[in-house]
C-alpha cells in the first residue's frame, strides 16, 4: 500500500507569490493515498531536506512528491534526501510547479493555483506506480586508446600515462609527429617546431605505460564507456621492428625513389623508408606499392607478361639483423579499452579546385605547408628557399590568404584560424633568410586573436617590411619567369597587379581523410565538413555525446598548437578522472525489453541513436531485442517505435504515463 | 589594360624615403584604421583623405600624391597625430609632403593652395602676423578670382575683423631673423 507524502515548496516568493499554498495543501491532502501534505519555505535547503527526512520516518512514507522546481534543478538533491531517510531514491517524483506553473502564470493566481493542484495530482497518480530501482556498477578497463599521433595525441597519451594509466596510441602513418613535425618554426615565438616536438615524441616512445602502434588503423569499435572493444588493423610493415635496429642501411641503399609524402612531393624518399629523420619509431616500413620486389612478385603472379622487373631485395641482403620480413601480413587485433580519445587532426585543403590560382599548374605556386618544408633545415632543400621551376632564390613573394577558407562557393565557409599568423611567420622567416626579399600578403581580414599574435603581425609589418594588401587575388598567371598576381587594394579601391617570383597559397584546414568513417565507427557526431562535434562547444569541449569517447585538437575544428596541446591535456584529465573510479554507476532509468512480448522486428535496433539495443536468441530459438544497460540513455525512442509494446522505460513505464494522464480526471 | 588604372605597389620610392627622413615617421606602421580621416576637420575637402595618403605612400603612388592638394589643405591641427593608435604623427607626414611638393611645379589643383601658403608666409615675414585685408586682396588678385568670398567683407568690417592698416608684432626684427635662419639652412641643403 502506497503511503504518499506531498511536500510543497514556496521557493521564497517564486512559487508562493503566485500559487496559493494553503489551498494546494488542502487539495493535496484529499488526493488518493496521500498521508501527509506539508510546505517548506525552501525545500532544497538543509532544514527543508531535514523536514522531508523527518516526515518520511514519522509518517512511514514510501512515496514522495516534491512540488517545487524542475527536476533538472534539484531531483538529485531530493533523491539524496530520500536515500538518507532509508527510502529508495527512485520513489521520488518531482511536480514542477515553478517553471511550468508559477513563472508562466504569474498574471493569474487562481489559474496558477488550480494548475499547481493538477500537476501534483498527476504526480501522485504516477508515483503510486513507482518501483524501487537500483543503479548498477560496471567495471572499468583502465586503459585508454588515443587515435592519432600528432601533437594532440602525443600530449593526451603522455598526460594519461603520467597519471599512471596505460595508453595505446594508434597512428596510421609510419611515424608519429603529425603536421607539427612538418613545420619549420612556430608562431608567434618562432620556436623551432621539431626542437619542441621531437623530445615529446621520444618521451612517448620510451614511456613504460604507453604502447605505440604506428602504421595501424582503428577498424571497428563496440562496447561502451569503461568497456570498449576495438579492432585495430596493423598494416604490413614487412619489417620486423623487434629485430630492426634502425641503422638506416636499407633506406640509404634502396634504389626505388618516390616523391615523399612528408615533404609534400618536394623531395624524394625510398620505397623502404622512415618519413623523416627524427621519426618515431626510427624504424622503416616498406611501401609495397613502390617496392621493386613486390612488383617482381606481381609480375610472377600475373603470368610473367612484359619485361621482367628486377628482383632487387637489396634491403634484405644488406640488413644486418635480418629484419626484413616478406611474410609479414596485415593483422587485425582486438583490444579492450576504458576510454577512447580521438585526435585525428587535419590536412591542408587541396587547392586544385582553384582554377584562378592555377590548380597546381604553376611550379612556383606552392602551399604554405610546402614552404614550411622548403624553409626547414631538415627539408628537401636543406632550408634554402628556391623556386621549383629554376632553382633561383625568390626576391618577391606574394602570399594569398584564405585559400579553402571563408569561401562558401568551395564549400569551406569557415575560417581556418592559423593562416593569418602562419603567413606572417613565413614572411618574417623569408626576410630573415634573405633580407632582399619583399613579401606581399593578400588578406581579407587579419585575424590575430591570441596571446602575442597582434604584436607578431605588426612585427611582420614593422620589421620584415611586409606589405599587406586587403583583397583577395582574382587571378594568378605566368608571364615569362614571373607570376603575375591580380587583385584589388580595397583600401584604395584600386586594382593591383604584382609581378612576383613565388606565390604561397595559405591553404586552410580540413579534417583528415577518413574522419567521417572513424566517427561513424565510434558512433560520435560529425559536421558537414567532417569535423567531430563536441558535446558542448563551450562547457564540454572535449567530450562527445557518447560517454567515454573524447575528442581533442584539430579534428574538432581549426586549432593552433597551444590549443591542441591544451585540449589534449583536457581530454587526458577527463580520462584520468574516469579511471580514478573503480566502477561506473549506471543510471537505472533505462529501457528494458519484455522478452515474452518482443516479436523480433528489431526496429528498435536500427532506431537507437546510442547503439544500445542489440539482439539475442532465446532458448527456444526466437530472435529478440536486448538493451545494454551501460549504453542506454533512457531517451525512449525505442519505446515509441516498438509495435508490440514490448519495451518499457524504467521510471517512466507506459503504465505510469497513462496513470499520470488519467490522474487529471481523478 | 586600357581604361583601368591598375597599380603595382612600389615599396621603396624616393618620395617615401624623403617623407620618412623629413617626418621621422615610418609610413609602413599605418594599419589603415581610418581614425585620422574620421577625426580630421577638413577631410571633407580632401582627396585623397589622410588615410589614403598613408596608403598611397605605402604603395608608392608618388605622382598621384604630389599631384593632390591634401597636404596643402591640412592646417596642422594635430588631431590625427594625437589620436593615431599606431603613434604615427600624420601631421609631420603632411608637412614632409608639403616640403617635397613645394619643390615641384604646382598642379592646377594645388595652384591656389600654394599661392595662399606663400602669401601667408610672406605676411608673417613682414608683419609677424596676418594682415587679413592685404592677404585677401593679393590672394584674390594673383589667383585671378578677384571677387571670391567678397560677400564676407561687409560683415567682417562691421565686426572689426578687418583693419585697413596692417598690425605688427613688437619685434618684427626677431621674426625676420627666424626667416633668415631658415633661408640659410635651405642654402646649406638642410630641410
Amino acid at each position: 500500500m502506497a503511503r504518499v507524502g506531498v511536500f510543497v515548496c514556496h521557493c521564497g516568493t517564486n512559487i508562493a507569490g503566485v500559487v496559493n499554498i494553503p489551498e494546494v495543501l488542502e487539495a493535496a491532502e484529499k488526493m488518493p493515498m496521500v498521508v501527509s501534505a506539508t510546505d517548506n519555505k525552501y525545500s532544497c535547503s538543509e532544514p527543508g531536506q531535514a523536514s522531508i527526512r523527518e516526515a518520511i520516518i514519522e509518517n512511514n512514507l514510501n512515496r514522495v512528491i516534491v512540488a517545487a522546481c524542475s527536476p533538472r534543478m534539484h531531483e538529485i538533491t531530493f533523491r539524496r534526501a530520500l536515500a538518507s531517510a532509508g527510502l529508495n531514491p527512485y520513489l521520488l517524483e518531482m511536480a514542477n510547479i515553478r517553471e511550468q506553473c508559477s513563472w508562466v502564470h504569474s498574471d493569474n493566481k487562481e489559474i496558477a493555483t488550480n494548475k499547481a493542484i493538477e500537476i501534483i495530482k498527476m504526480a501522485v497518480a504516477k508515483v503510486i506506480r513507482h518501483e524501487p530501482l537500483y543503479p548498477r556498477q560496471v567495471g572499468i578497463t583502465k586503459r585508454a586508446l588515443v587515435i592519432g599521433g600528432g601533437i594532440t595525441g602525443i600530449q593526451t597519451a603522455l598526460d594519461i600515462a603520467n597519471a599512471g594509466y596505460g595508453v595505446v596510441l594508434v597512428e596510421r602513418e609510419p611515424s608519429i609527429g603529425g603536421r607539427m613535425a612538418q613545420l619549420d618554426k612556430t608562431f608567434p615565438t618562432l620556436d623551432c617546431s621539431a626542437c619542441i616536438l621531437t623530445p615529446k615524441m621520444v618521451d612517448l616512445s620510451q614511456h613504460p605505460k604507453i604502447k605505440l602502434m604506428t602504421y595501424a588503423e582503428v577498424k571497428k569499435v563496440t562496447g561502451f564507456i569503461g568497456n570498449f572493444e576495438v579492432e585495430i588493423l596493423h598494416k604490413a610493415k614487412k619489417v620486423d621492428h623487434l629485430k630492426c635496429i634502425g641503422c638506416g642501411i636499407c633506406w640509404q641503399k634502396c634504389p626505388e625513389k618516390v616523391p615523399s609524402e612528408f615533404d609534400l612531393g618536394l623531395g624524394k624518399r625510398t620505397a623502404i623508408y622512415i618519413p623523416f629523420a627524427q621519426a618515431v619509431p626510427p624504424k622503416p616500413v616498406i611501401d609495397l606499392s613502390h617496392c621493386r620486389y613486390t612488383k617482381y612478385l606481381t609480375w610472377v603472379a600475373t603470368g610473367q607478361e612484359g619485361k621482367k622487373p628486377p628482383e632487387c631485395r637489396i634491403c634484405e641482403k644488406l640488413c644486418p639483423t635480418a629484419a626484413i620480413a616478406w611474410d609479414q601480413e596485415e593483422q587485425l587485433f582486438t583490444e579492450k579499452f576504458g576510454t577512447i580519445v580521438v585526435a585525428t587532426g587535419y590536412q591542408t585543403y587541396d587547392y586544385s579546385h582553384y582554377k584562378e590560382y592555377g590548380s597546381r599548374d604553376f611550379a612556383d605556386v606552392i602551399t604554405g605547408l610546402q614552404l614550411e618544408r622548403l624553409m626547414s633545415a631538415s627539408g628537401p632543400t636543406g632550408g634554402e628557399v628556391t623556386r621549383l621551376s629554376d632553382g633561383s632564390h625568390p626576391k618577391t613573394v606574394a602570399f594569398v590568404c584564405c585559400v579553402g577558407s571563408r569561401d562558401q562557393q568551395r564549400g569551406r565557409p569557415y575560417c581556418s584560424k592559423v593562416c593569418c599568423m602562419y603567413t606572417a611567420k613565413q614572411a618574417i622567416m623569408l626576410k630573415e633568410h634573405d633580407p632582399e626579399v619583399q613579401c606581399y600578403i593578400f588578406y581579407i581580414d587579419v585575424r590575430a586573436g591570441g596571446k602575442d599574435f597582434e604584436e607578431f603581425y605588426l612585427r611582420a609589418i614593422d620589421e620584415a617590411g611586409v606589405i599587406y594588401i586587403k583583397g583577395r587575388p582574382s587571378k594568378i598567371y605566368q608571364d615569362g619567369k614571373k607570376l603575375i598576381v591580380l587583385g584589388e587594394d580595397t583600401l584604395m579601391g584600386r586594382p593591383v597587379e604584382i609581378p612576383v617570383d613565388l606565390v604561397v597559397l595559405a591553404t586552410g584546414m580540413e579534417p583528415s581523410a577518413g574522419a567521417d568513417e572513424l566517427a561513424r565507427n565510434l558512433n560520435i557526431s560529425y559536421d558537414t565538413y567532417n569535423f567531430m562535434v563536441e558535446a558542448h562547444p563551450k562547457l564540454r569541449p572535449v567530450e562527445t555525446h557518447t560517454d567515454g569517447i573524447f575528442v581533442a585538437g584539430a579534428c574538432v575544428g581549426p586549432r593552433d598548437i597551444p590549443e591542441c596541446v591544451a585540449q589534449g591535456s583536457a581530454a587526458a584529465a577527463k580520462v584520468a578522472a574516469l579511471f580514478s573510479q573503480d566502477t561506473l554507476t549506471t543510471e537505472p532509468l533505462i529501457a528494458v525489453v519484455n522478452q515474452a512480448r518482443c516479436i523480433g522486428c528489431l526496429l528498435c535496433v536500427t532506431i537507437c541513436p546510442f547503439k544500445a539495443v542489440d539482439y539475442q536468441t532465446t532458448q527456444d530459438g526466437r530472435l529478440i531485442a536486448a538493451t545494454n544497460e551501460s549504453l542506454c540513455k533512457g531517451c525512449g525512442l525505442c519505446i515509441a517505435a516498438c509495435r508490440p509494446k514490448a519495451i518499457d522505460l524504467r521510471g517512466f513505464t507506459n503504465q505510469q504515463i497513462l496513470d499520470e494522464v488519467a490522474g487529471l480526471w481523478l | 589594360m586600357p581604361g583601368v588604372d591598375v597599380i603595382t605597389p612600389k615599396p621603396i620610392t624616393e618620395l617615401r624615403s624623403w617623407v620618412e627622413t623629413l617626418s621621422g615617421q615610418k609610413v609602413a606602421r599605418c594599419y589603415q584604421c581610418g581614425k585620422c580621416t574620421a577625426g580630421c576637420p577638413v577631410a571633407y575637402v580632401m582627396d585623397p583623405t589622410p588615410r589614403q595618403v598613408m596608403r598611397a605612400l605605402q604603395l608608392g603612388l608618388e605622382d598621384e600624391l604630389l599631384r593632390s592638394s591634401t597636404m596643402w589643405i591640412c592646417f596642422y591641427c594635430m588631431t590625427c597625430a594625437a589620436r593615431c593608435p599606431r603613434e604615427i604623427d600624420i601631421t609631420k607626414v603632411m608637412e614632409a609632403l608639403r616640403l617635397v611638393s613645394a619643390q615641384r611645379k604646382a598642379t592646377p589643383a594645388q595652384k591656389d593652395f600654394k599661392l595662399f601658403h606663400n602669401l601667408f608666409i610672406s605676411n608673417l615675414n613682414r608683419f609677424g602676423r596676418i594682415y587679413e585685408l592685404g592677404l585677401g586682396l593679393t590672394y584674390n588678385l594673383l589667383g585671378k578670382h578677384p571677387l571670391s568670398k567678397a560677400e564676407l567683407i561687409p560683415g567682417m568690417l562691421a565686426r572689426g575683423k578687418l583693419s585697413f592698416i596692417p598690425h605688427r608684432v613688437k619685434n618684427t626684427d626677431r621674426i625676420r631673423d627666424i626667416f633668415n635662419r631658415i633661408k640659410a639652412f635651405e642654402k646649406q641643403g638642410k630641410p
